[in-house]
């Protein structure tokens, strides 16, 4: 039986389904999104594709960056956002980034009241651990401890107690719905989303006056991701195939110490305690690269020194392609009381026990800085044919798949838990402002449903052509080949051509089994349909962008551009063209923080 | 596996279990066999995608890959385990891998379970804490040792192993907690912060709700994390206990 019972779907016969709210996406910043607005008694839901406590917020682990003061009475805000603007290679939105320094102390407490475990001082205050890139007093004051931690489960620890929270506060859940296209109308406005329940293979109109993409990030256009198989960009394949502006998706992080042959994470948190990176012959090399900050240097630059080390002939292993992250100094009484985690996946999926032996590790894809560009109230923008912005209306997005932007060129650890919680509730408070005043958004014509029913009924359509699963493994193939942390313009360009073959291809996906019922083959169909446009988009504007820049790292233009580059990268879907974008100088409260030669 | 050698390669004999209501046959066991590296001792969860491949209409759920998300539940040659952190060598018996749904809830399809009761239980429990003042903004203070408590019981991914491995859960599923939710029941029972802690035993002061609990210990022995939801229902009994002497 096929979807709807039907062969084909048609807006005359949909479904509809009526919300004042949708979210879409279950985890850190999709659940901030949905307590706020449950909270408010408007009739939300949140649609997620997997059970919310499956997102991929579970897997941080370190902790979330705050200047909470635990650590340090006189932490300040104000460092930490200084700390944010040079790690993003002054990219990031200034007012953004003021926004959610001064804002994150109120927020991390108010999760705390929520019931969230955090691991404790000796005071009885929350713990907080040093992590890369952060400093006191601006710069001048040495290392700081700012990232406060529930032992290196964090993540684990922030999701459930947000689900936890939305249960307290009733929240209604479409769990294990897989949300298709945006409905746009004929003034460009968003009035909701096709989806359908996986169980049963029904598809919808969730019609909506807000709908928020909380969709995560897509680490899985990469061959060798920490990201969860679930991160495949769903909410930013949208935002593109509805003619919306992406930006700065060339700035992808790669993580250090990725488990190698793996690609698992073991968090910042394990140099923050210690640990360091070491090469073949022993050697810490860190104190060549980064004389201060040693390992605990932005995520950036210590992934290029890793990645120099292995070219250079110094790596580890019998192929010499990783380093080693040594720990066995710290003792298992701290391994185990602050590191548990890391001890437990080093063991499963690396076969050692970091107290006795170092882990390998090589830079692993982890972290989207780019993505569907929001101001603070997580309103989407998009740009004019003049190079202006303009809001689009109905719609948010928030957490990895917006581009608020705090990260620019480079997300310093730990503040991506801070950016979800923080942005997830400003989207969700604008939300609730707005409904309070009255939002007008014109229902969607037939013509205009149809259209966000055009590629689900392809898909149902389809009688022969390529399965997607082969498909999916050349395009993360070409993505690791051509874009990774170092990059060349002959390489790109290869790249660039493969993936354009690669779209030829997914005109001709093959679904063969068109059953209704939990079908898990259409839902990765339909995933590797977001991960092409996610791919494309980081390969043209990588291309785009001539200069090296916080993650974006160039053979061929090794030196920062400020006279041509102090922008944000624009793309469309349709031009394949990239355009540029101011960024943000103009915090509310502070004197803006100047570029300047990026050393640790 | 087409980039590796012949020599490198032997074949795995899987045997999974297949249902879909909706195609009006009865369950069944389709066997596959998959071609598996030998000098890598791949986990259940990639030889599942292995066979996917061979037959993309095998349903299954996975997400986080590393078993902290809790999606892949399944019963694996005869125990409960996640297939994403299980390898192959610690549980292949005679070359032979037999996948089958996490048993006791209602098959969806394949290897995916309806878990809503499973997640009933969950929120009766109040999985949420219960503060009765007003906070001063900042964080309630907590003890390195009172933190210390809740350490193996917050760690649950809820991923219905142990539940589905307890025959009175099995029995009363509507009315005996089961060790998931018991153990999440304790976490908040023990949390120094939670002021609700009258409130929770009463609420679990019935000969059903925590007493159906017969020791068994199924729950510790098949916990992906470690965690012994058997010891968190003993506390919470040895409480009731107290409070009724």
């Amino acid at each position: 039986m096929a979807m709807n019972g039907k062969g084909y779907l048609d807006a005359s016969t949909l479904p509809v389904k009526e919300y004042d709210g949708i979210i879409i996406g279950g985890g850190g910043s999709g659940l901030m999104s949905s307590l706020q607005l449950a909270q408010s008694g408007m009739n939300t839901a949140v649609v997620s594709k997997v059970f919310p406590t499956r997102s991929h917020t579970v897997s941080a682990q370190g902790g979330i960056t705050c200047a909470i003061a635990s650590a340090d009475p006189n932490d300040d805000w104000r460092w930490h956002m200084y700390d944010t603007v040079k790690g993003s290679d002054f990219i990031g939105d200034q007012d953004s980034i003021e926004y959610m320094c001064q804002e994150g102390p109120a927020t991390v407490f108010e999760l705390e009241n929520m019931g969230l475990p955090f691991s404790r001082t000796e005071e009885g205050k929350i713990y907080q651990r040093a992590f890369g890139g952060q400093s006191k007093d601006f710069g001048k004051g040495g290392q700081a401890e700012r990232t406060c931690a529930a032992a290196d489960r964090t993540g684990h620890a922030l999701l459930h107690t947000l689900y936890q929270a939305n249960v307290k506060a009733g929240t209604n859940f479409l769990s294990e719905w897989f949300a298709i296209d945006l409905v746009l109308n004929d003034q460009n406005q968003v009035t909701g989303v096709i989806a359908f329940e996986i169980e049963s293979g029904e598809a919808f109109f969730l019609k909506s006056k807000a709908t928020v993409l909380a969709t995560g990030g897509a680490g899985r256009i990469y061959k060798s991701t920490t990201n969860a198989l679930i991160n495949t960009g769903d909410g930013t394949g949208m935002a593109l195939r509805a003619g919306l502006a992406v930006q700065d998706m060339e700035m992808w992080q790669f993580h250090p110490t990725g488990i190698h042959g793996a690609g698992t994470l073991v968090t910042e948190g394990c140099r923050g305690e210690g640990g360091y990176l070491i090469n073949k012959d022993g050697e810490r090399f860190m104190e060549r690269y980064a004389p201060n900050a040693k390992d605990l240097a932005s995520r950036d630059v210590v992934a290029r020194s890793m990645m120099l080390e292995i070219i250079e002939g110094r790596g580890c292993g019998p192929e010499a392609d990783h380093c080693f992250l040594k720990m066995d100094h710290l003792g298992a009484d701290l391994l185990h009381k602050r590191l548990p985690g890391i001890t437990e996946l080093s063991r499963t999926f690396a076969h050692v026990d970091p107290a006795e032996q170092p882990i390998p590790v090589v830079p692993t894809c982890h972290y989207a800085m780019g993505g569907i560009p929001t101001n603070v109230h997580g309103q989407v923008i998009t740009q004019q044919s003049n190079g202006s912005d303009s809001i689009v209306e109905g719609l948010y997005a928030a957490g990895e798949a917006a581009c608020v932007s705090v990260h620019g060129g480079n997300r310093l650890g730990g503040n991506s838990l801070l950016d979800l919680v923080v942005f997830g509730r400003s989207a969700g408070m604008h939300i609730e402002e707005s409904f309070k005043n009255g939002i007008d958004i014109k229902d969607p014509s037939k013509d205009d449903i149809n259209k966000a029913l055009k590629n689900i009924n392809k898909v149902n359509a389809s009688t022969e052509g390529e399965n997607s699963a082969k498909i999916k493994k050349d395009l993360q193939e070409t993505m690791q080949l051509s874009f990774g942390v170092f990059r060349t313009e002959e390489n790109m360009e290869k790249g660039i051509k493969v993936i354009d073959e690669i779209r030829s291809r997914t005109e001709n996906i093959h679904l063969a089994d068109k059953s209704s019922r939990f079908n898990t083959a259409r839902v990765e169909a339909l995933e590797l349909l977001n991960l092409l446009e996610v791919a494309e988009a980081t390969a043209i504007s990588a291309n785009e962008r001539k200069e090296s820049r916080g993650a974006h790292s160039r053979d061929d233009f090794p030196e920062r551009d400020d006279d041509n580059w102090l922008k944000h990268s624009i793309y469309f879907k349709e031009s394949k063209e990239v355009s540029k974008r101011d960024v943000n100088f103009r915090p509310k409260l502070v004197q803006a923080f100047q570029p300047f030669a990026r050393t640790y | 596996m087409n980039s590796i050698a012949a020599e490198q390669i032997t074949t795995l004999k899987m045997s999974i279990y297949r249902y879909d209501p909706d195609s009006g046959n009865k369950p069944f066991m389709q066997d596959i066999d998959i071609d598996i590296p030998k000098d890598k001792d791949i986990m259940v969860l990639d030889a599942l995608h292995l066979a996917k491949e061979q037959d993309s209409s095998i349903s299954f759920r996975r997400s986080c890959r590393e078993g902290v998300c809790g999606s892949d539940g399944m019963n694996i040659n005869g125990k409960n385990g996640l297939g994403c952190i299980t390898p192959l060598s610690t549980v292949v018996r005679k070359n032979k891998l037999e996948l089958r749904p996490l048993p006791g809830l209602p098959v969806v399809k394949d290897l995916i379970v309806d878990m809503t009761q499973f997640v009933d239980q969950y929120k009766k429990i109040r999985p949420y804490l219960i503060a009765d003042k007003e906070s001063d903004g900042t964080a309630i203070p907590q003890t390195v040792e009172n933190r210390e408590k809740l350490d193996g019981l917050y760690e649950c991914i809820l991923c219905g192993c142990c539940s589905t491995a307890c025959p009175s859960f099995w029995w009363n599923p509507d009315k005996f907690l089961g060790p998931a939710a018991l153990l999440q029941a304790y976490r908040f029972i023990a949390d120094s912060r939670d002021t609700a802690r009258e409130e929770r035993l009463d609420q679990l002061e019935d000969a059903f709700s925590v007493f159906r609990c017969h020791g068994i210990m199924n729950c510790v022995s098949v916990c992906p994390k470690g965690l012994n939801p058997t010891k968190a229902i003993n506390e919470i009994k040895k409480m009731l206990v107290k409070r009724a002497l």
